[in-house]
């Protein structure tokens, strides 16, 4: 294993890289998908130091972020589907029904 | 040293196909990108020992997920979207909270090497050879210490496959 730092890094990396994401794509699909990367950063960081320590219960912790994103894509992608299904739109500047 | 070149390889397809996937106009090539992205960590789970995971991630996120994300993709009209700006215009607001974020995390890793006993451990790793078979060991953990946990995971689960039904039906 390489020392812990790189690791680190490129988790760190992933993670700036999937909040530009979110915060500069409108298509609301593309940062679902964004959010899957940060995520998916973020058990990097959890099995780094799984593999560090020799302790198995980062990568339970794994396990449950993974049931977690497969919870939030199922349920997201419904909301998307409906609301596509009124508004014609997958845009996010364009969901304002509660703005006023 | 076949640790270190199959860590920088996957690390490199990591971030360049996460930098490829924010960037993307078409929503199909992002989706794409990011089945590359997950493909390449689950490399790194393997290069780190945790085969469970790295099987769980293709199968479960690559396999599942990524066609969930795509199916929807389709289902909504491509056509319209590509034709529309793809980008916000939040570029101030984006560089300003990646360079936030990148100098806490720079500051981090800097300040580790500087103060010992703080920051990112230094300790050495157990060799390869000594760590008990992975599968068996996450098993362990989890239908042992993490049983109740896991039990929740298996409900919110439930909860999401029944909001999911009830958001996608349609009006009558």
């Amino acid at each position: 294993m390489l020392p812990i730092g790189h690791y680190l890094f490129l988790s760190a990396a992933l993670f700036i890289i999937g909040v530009i994401g979110v915060i500069t794509r409108r298509n609301v699909i593309v940062i679902l998908m964004s959010i899957e990367l940060i995520l998916n950063a973020v058990n990097i960081n959890l099995v780094a130091f799984s593999r560090l320590y020799g302790d198995v219960a980062g990568q339970v912790f794994a396990l449950f972020i993974i049931a977690d994103a497969a919870a939030e894509a199922a349920v997201g992608l419904g909301i998307i589907i409906a609301f596509f299904r009124n508004r014609e739109t997958v845009l996010a500047d364009e969901m304002d029904l509660l703005k006023w | 040293m076949l640790d270190k070149v199959l860590f920088y390889i996957f690390a490199g397809l990591a971030i360049a196909s996460a930098a490829l996937m924010v960037t993307r106009r078409n929503a199909v090539h992002s989706a794409i990108f990011l089945v590359t992205a997950l493909l390449a960590t689950a490399g790194i789970f393997l290069q780190l020992r945790a085969e469970f995971l790295f099987i769980v991630q293709i199968i479960l996120y690559v396999g599942g997920i990524m066609v969930l994300f795509i199916f929807v993709i389709m289902l909504v009209n491509l056509d319209v979207a590509l034709q529309q700006i793809q980008f916000a215009r939040q570029k101030w607001v984006a560089l300003i909270v990646a360079l936030a974020l990148s100098a806490q995390f720079g500051l981090m890793l800097w300040s580790s090497g500087k103060t010992p006993g703080q920051g990112i451990p230094v300790l050495a790793a157990p060799s390869a050879s000594e760590l008990p078979a992975n599968s068996e060991a996450v098993a362990q953990s989890l239908f042992g210490t993490y049983l109740l946990a896991f039990e929740i995971a298996s409900v919110l689960l439930l909860v999401a496959m029944i909001g999911a039904v009830v958001m996608a039906k349609k009006e009558r």
